[in-house]
Protein backbone atom coordinates (compact mmCIF):
# COMPACT_ATOMS: atom_id res chain seq x y z
CA UNK A 1 0.00 0.00 0.00
CA UNK A 2 2.81 2.46 0.78
CA UNK A 3 4.30 1.84 -2.23
CA UNK A 4 1.25 2.25 -4.12
CA UNK A 5 0.63 5.22 -2.48
CA UNK A 6 4.17 6.47 -3.20
CA UNK A 7 3.88 6.25 -6.84
CA UNK A 8 0.58 7.87 -7.17
CA UNK A 9 2.38 11.30 -4.93
CA UNK A 10 4.66 10.88 -8.04
CA UNK A 11 1.90 10.66 -10.49
CA UNK A 12 0.26 13.67 -8.90
CA UNK A 13 3.78 15.69 -8.68
CA UNK A 14 4.23 15.22 -12.45
CA UNK A 15 1.34 16.35 -13.37
CA UNK A 16 0.94 19.00 -11.17
CA UNK A 17 4.42 20.71 -12.82
CA UNK A 18 3.02 19.79 -15.80
CA UNK A 19 -0.55 20.99 -15.67
CA UNK A 20 1.15 24.29 -13.55
CA UNK A 21 3.34 25.22 -16.78
CA UNK A 22 6.37 24.95 -14.47
CA UNK A 23 8.11 22.41 -16.90
CA UNK A 24 8.23 25.16 -19.89
CA UNK A 25 11.38 27.20 -18.90
CA UNK A 26 10.44 30.08 -20.69
CA UNK A 27 7.13 30.74 -18.29
CA UNK A 28 9.58 30.41 -15.31
CA UNK A 29 11.50 33.04 -16.41
CA UNK A 30 9.06 34.91 -17.32
CA UNK A 31 7.93 34.84 -13.83
CA UNK A 32 11.32 36.21 -12.73
CA UNK A 33 11.34 38.82 -14.99
CA UNK A 34 9.51 41.40 -12.74
CA UNK A 35 10.64 44.66 -14.73
CA UNK A 36 10.08 42.72 -17.92
CA UNK A 37 7.51 40.53 -19.93
CA UNK A 38 6.04 39.69 -16.44
CA UNK A 39 4.04 35.86 -16.16
CA UNK A 40 2.84 35.72 -12.80
CA UNK A 41 1.43 31.97 -13.09
CA UNK A 42 3.97 30.80 -11.13
CA UNK A 43 2.66 32.79 -8.19
CA UNK A 44 -0.57 30.56 -7.98
CA UNK A 45 1.72 27.68 -8.59
CA UNK A 46 3.25 28.08 -5.59
CA UNK A 47 -0.12 29.89 -3.25
CA UNK A 48 -2.33 27.01 -4.05
CA UNK A 49 0.81 24.37 -3.68
CA UNK A 50 1.61 26.20 -0.36
CA UNK A 51 -2.02 26.38 0.98
CA UNK A 52 -3.21 22.72 0.41
CA UNK A 53 0.00 21.35 2.12
CA UNK A 54 -0.57 23.83 4.48
CA UNK A 55 -3.69 22.48 5.85
CA UNK A 56 -2.66 18.63 4.74
CA UNK A 57 0.34 18.92 7.09
CA UNK A 58 -1.59 20.16 9.91
CA UNK A 59 -4.22 17.43 9.99
CA UNK A 60 -1.86 14.49 9.01
CA UNK A 61 0.98 15.69 11.41
CA UNK A 62 -1.61 15.76 14.34
CA UNK A 63 -1.31 11.72 14.17
CA UNK A 64 1.38 9.96 15.91
CA UNK A 65 2.52 7.70 12.90
CA UNK A 66 1.96 7.64 9.31
CA UNK A 67 -0.85 5.71 7.85
CA UNK A 68 2.00 3.18 6.13
CA UNK A 69 4.91 3.44 7.73
CA UNK A 70 6.63 3.65 11.56
CA UNK A 71 7.31 7.33 11.84
CA UNK A 72 7.85 10.90 10.47
CA UNK A 73 11.12 11.53 8.58
CA UNK A 74 11.15 15.09 9.53
CA UNK A 75 14.94 16.87 8.82
CA UNK A 76 16.65 17.50 12.01
CA UNK A 77 18.74 20.34 10.94
CA UNK A 78 17.55 23.96 12.56
CA UNK A 79 20.65 25.67 12.35
CA UNK A 80 20.51 28.79 9.14
CA UNK A 81 24.52 28.53 8.20
CA UNK A 82 26.56 29.68 5.13
CA UNK A 83 25.78 26.04 3.56
CA UNK A 84 22.55 26.49 3.29
CA UNK A 85 22.75 30.15 2.45
CA UNK A 86 25.76 29.50 -0.18
CA UNK A 87 23.61 26.48 -1.46
CA UNK A 88 20.71 28.18 -2.37
CA UNK A 89 22.03 31.43 -3.60
CA UNK A 90 23.88 28.95 -6.29
CA UNK A 91 20.37 26.99 -6.63
CA UNK A 92 18.85 30.36 -7.40
CA UNK A 93 21.71 31.91 -10.23
CA UNK A 94 21.38 28.16 -11.96
CA UNK A 95 17.24 28.10 -11.91
CA UNK A 96 17.72 32.39 -13.15
CA UNK A 97 20.28 30.89 -15.73
CA UNK A 98 17.97 28.14 -17.59
CA UNK A 99 14.16 28.14 -15.42
CA UNK A 100 14.70 25.17 -14.52
CA UNK A 101 14.05 23.56 -11.16
CA UNK A 102 14.85 19.63 -10.24
CA UNK A 103 11.21 19.15 -10.32
CA UNK A 104 9.78 19.86 -13.53
CA UNK A 105 13.39 19.38 -15.39
CA UNK A 106 13.23 15.59 -14.46
CA UNK A 107 9.47 15.85 -15.34
CA UNK A 108 10.02 17.10 -18.92
CA UNK A 109 12.35 14.17 -19.65
CA UNK A 110 9.19 12.64 -20.85
CA UNK A 111 8.72 15.27 -23.75
CA UNK A 112 11.99 14.18 -25.16
CA UNK A 113 13.62 17.63 -25.82
CA UNK A 114 17.80 17.56 -25.57
CA UNK A 115 18.20 20.85 -23.46
CA UNK A 116 15.96 18.47 -20.51
CA UNK A 117 18.41 15.67 -21.00
CA UNK A 118 21.55 17.96 -20.92
CA UNK A 119 20.17 20.58 -17.91
CA UNK A 120 19.66 16.59 -15.56
CA UNK A 121 22.63 14.98 -16.56
CA UNK A 122 24.58 18.30 -15.50
CA UNK A 123 22.43 18.36 -12.08
CA UNK A 124 22.68 14.81 -11.46
CA UNK A 125 26.93 15.20 -12.14
CA UNK A 126 26.58 18.46 -9.78
CA UNK A 127 24.68 16.72 -7.18
CA UNK A 128 27.41 13.81 -6.81
CA UNK A 129 30.27 16.22 -6.64
CA UNK A 130 28.84 18.23 -3.74
CA UNK A 131 28.25 15.31 -1.76
CA UNK A 132 31.81 15.81 -1.68
CA UNK A 133 31.79 18.64 -0.11
CA UNK A 134 28.61 18.26 1.97
CA UNK A 135 28.83 17.15 5.70
CA UNK A 136 26.32 14.74 4.84
CA UNK A 137 24.36 13.27 1.84
CA UNK A 138 21.48 15.78 0.91
CA UNK B 1 12.79 36.15 -24.96
CA UNK B 2 8.80 34.80 -25.75
CA UNK B 3 5.95 35.89 -23.96
CA UNK B 4 3.91 33.14 -22.20
CA UNK B 5 0.21 33.56 -21.35
CA UNK B 6 -0.86 34.46 -18.10
CA UNK B 7 -2.67 30.66 -16.88
CA UNK B 8 -3.74 31.42 -13.21
CA UNK B 9 -6.33 28.36 -13.17
CA UNK B 10 -4.27 25.53 -14.73
CA UNK B 11 -1.40 27.43 -12.29
CA UNK B 12 -3.32 26.64 -9.25
CA UNK B 13 -4.70 23.61 -10.17
CA UNK B 14 -1.24 22.02 -10.83
CA UNK B 15 0.32 23.62 -7.44
CA UNK B 16 -3.12 21.98 -5.27
CA UNK B 17 -1.69 18.87 -7.21
CA UNK B 18 2.13 19.15 -6.09
CA UNK B 19 0.32 20.21 -2.58
CA UNK B 20 -1.95 16.83 -2.38
CA UNK B 21 1.53 14.95 -3.63
CA UNK B 22 2.97 16.12 -0.71
CA UNK B 23 0.04 15.19 1.96
CA UNK B 24 0.07 11.82 0.29
CA UNK B 25 3.52 11.22 0.94
CA UNK B 26 3.86 12.90 4.27
CA UNK B 27 0.36 10.55 5.17
CA UNK B 28 1.20 7.16 3.74
CA UNK B 29 5.48 7.07 4.25
CA UNK B 30 5.93 10.22 6.41
CA UNK B 31 8.16 11.25 4.05
CA UNK B 32 8.55 15.07 2.83
CA UNK B 33 8.46 15.20 -1.04
CA UNK B 34 10.76 16.74 -1.85
CA UNK B 35 12.29 17.11 -6.14
CA UNK B 36 16.15 17.49 -5.86
CA UNK B 37 16.37 15.17 -2.07
CA UNK B 38 14.54 11.99 -4.04
CA UNK B 39 16.02 12.69 -7.47
CA UNK B 40 19.40 12.62 -5.66
CA UNK B 41 18.78 9.68 -3.89
CA UNK B 42 18.44 7.73 -7.58
CA UNK B 43 22.28 7.92 -7.37
CA UNK B 44 23.59 5.77 -4.52
CA UNK B 45 24.96 1.80 -4.90
CA UNK B 46 23.21 1.17 -2.15
CA UNK B 47 20.03 -0.30 -3.61
CA UNK B 48 18.10 -0.71 -0.51
CA UNK B 49 14.18 0.26 0.68
CA UNK B 50 15.31 3.92 0.94
CA UNK B 51 16.34 3.94 -3.24
CA UNK B 52 12.89 2.00 -3.91
CA UNK B 53 10.68 4.79 -2.55
CA UNK B 54 12.67 7.23 -4.50
CA UNK B 55 12.45 5.13 -7.80
CA UNK B 56 9.07 4.76 -7.51
CA UNK B 57 8.41 8.12 -6.74
CA UNK B 58 10.22 9.37 -9.56
CA UNK B 59 8.52 6.71 -11.85
CA UNK B 60 5.49 8.02 -11.05
CA UNK B 61 5.95 11.71 -11.61
CA UNK B 62 7.80 10.44 -15.01
CA UNK B 63 4.24 8.84 -16.04
CA UNK B 64 2.16 11.63 -14.35
CA UNK B 65 4.27 14.11 -16.66
CA UNK B 66 3.28 12.01 -19.88
CA UNK B 67 -0.37 11.65 -18.90
CA UNK B 68 -0.47 15.40 -18.24
CA UNK B 69 0.89 16.33 -21.76
CA UNK B 70 -1.43 13.85 -23.75
CA UNK B 71 -4.62 15.57 -22.20
CA UNK B 72 -4.07 19.02 -20.67
CA UNK B 73 -0.26 20.34 -21.79
CA UNK B 74 1.10 21.00 -25.32
CA UNK B 75 4.57 19.97 -24.92
CA UNK B 76 5.34 22.29 -27.94
CA UNK B 77 4.84 25.23 -25.78
CA UNK B 78 7.94 24.42 -24.35
CA UNK B 79 10.51 27.07 -24.92
CA UNK B 80 14.08 26.84 -24.04
CA UNK B 81 15.66 30.68 -22.84
CA UNK B 82 19.35 29.40 -22.48
CA UNK B 83 21.62 27.60 -25.14
CA UNK B 84 22.98 24.05 -24.35
CA UNK B 85 26.07 25.79 -22.66
CA UNK B 86 24.34 27.83 -20.48
CA UNK B 87 21.68 25.08 -20.15
CA UNK B 88 24.70 22.84 -18.63
CA UNK B 89 25.65 25.40 -16.49
CA UNK B 90 23.02 25.99 -15.01
CA UNK B 91 22.24 22.31 -13.83
CA UNK B 92 25.37 21.94 -12.59
CA UNK B 93 25.02 25.17 -10.28
CA UNK B 94 21.09 23.61 -9.89
CA UNK B 95 22.87 20.50 -8.46
CA UNK B 96 25.75 21.57 -5.98
CA UNK B 97 23.22 24.30 -4.47
CA UNK B 98 20.22 21.96 -3.80
CA UNK B 99 23.11 19.07 -2.10
CA UNK B 100 24.35 21.93 -0.51
CA UNK B 101 21.42 23.68 0.76
CA UNK B 102 19.13 20.49 1.07
CA UNK B 103 16.19 21.45 -0.89
CA UNK B 104 14.37 23.04 -3.31
CA UNK B 105 11.04 24.62 -4.60
CA UNK B 106 9.78 22.19 -4.00
CA UNK B 107 11.38 20.33 -0.45
CA UNK B 108 11.58 24.00 0.99
CA UNK B 109 9.25 26.17 -1.23
CA UNK B 110 6.38 24.31 -0.41
CA UNK B 111 6.97 21.29 2.13
CA UNK B 112 9.19 23.35 4.22
CA UNK B 113 7.58 26.43 4.26
CA UNK B 114 4.17 24.42 5.29
CA UNK B 115 6.03 22.92 8.22
CA UNK B 116 6.74 26.38 9.26
CA UNK B 117 10.90 25.97 8.87
CA UNK B 118 13.26 28.42 9.39
CA UNK B 119 15.48 27.25 7.27
CA UNK B 120 13.17 26.69 4.59
CA UNK B 121 11.96 30.03 4.68
CA UNK B 122 15.61 31.47 4.89
CA UNK B 123 16.46 29.25 1.28
CA UNK B 124 13.37 30.01 -0.02
CA UNK B 125 14.03 33.99 0.48
CA UNK B 126 17.67 33.17 -0.89
CA UNK B 127 16.80 31.43 -4.09
CA UNK B 128 13.96 33.46 -5.18
CA UNK B 129 15.60 36.48 -4.53
CA UNK B 130 19.06 35.32 -6.40
CA UNK B 131 16.87 34.43 -9.58
CA UNK B 132 14.94 36.83 -10.03
CA UNK B 133 18.11 39.50 -9.61
CA UNK B 134 19.89 36.79 -12.25
CA UNK B 135 16.69 37.06 -14.99
CA UNK B 136 17.23 41.06 -14.36
CA UNK B 137 21.23 40.87 -15.15
CA UNK B 138 20.81 38.40 -17.89
CA UNK B 139 17.52 40.09 -19.53
CA UNK B 140 18.12 43.81 -18.82
CA UNK B 141 21.13 45.13 -17.95
CA UNK B 142 23.61 42.58 -20.30
CA UNK B 143 20.64 43.23 -22.79
CA UNK B 144 20.42 39.99 -23.38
Amino acid sequence: MRAILTILSGVLFGLGVTISGMVNPMKVLNFMDINGQFDPTLLFVMGAGLATTLAGYRLVLRRKTPFFAERFHMPSLTVIDARLVGGAALFGLGWGLSGFCPGPAVASLVFGTSQSVIFVAAMALGMVAARFVARRPA
Amino acid sequence: MTLTEFTPLAGAMGGAMIGLSAIVLLAAAGRIAGASFIFAGLFTTELDGNFVWKALFIAGLLFGAFLAGQFWFDAAAITFPSGPAVTALSGLLVGIGVTLGNGCTSGHGICGLARFSKRSLMATLVFMAVAVATVFITRHALGA
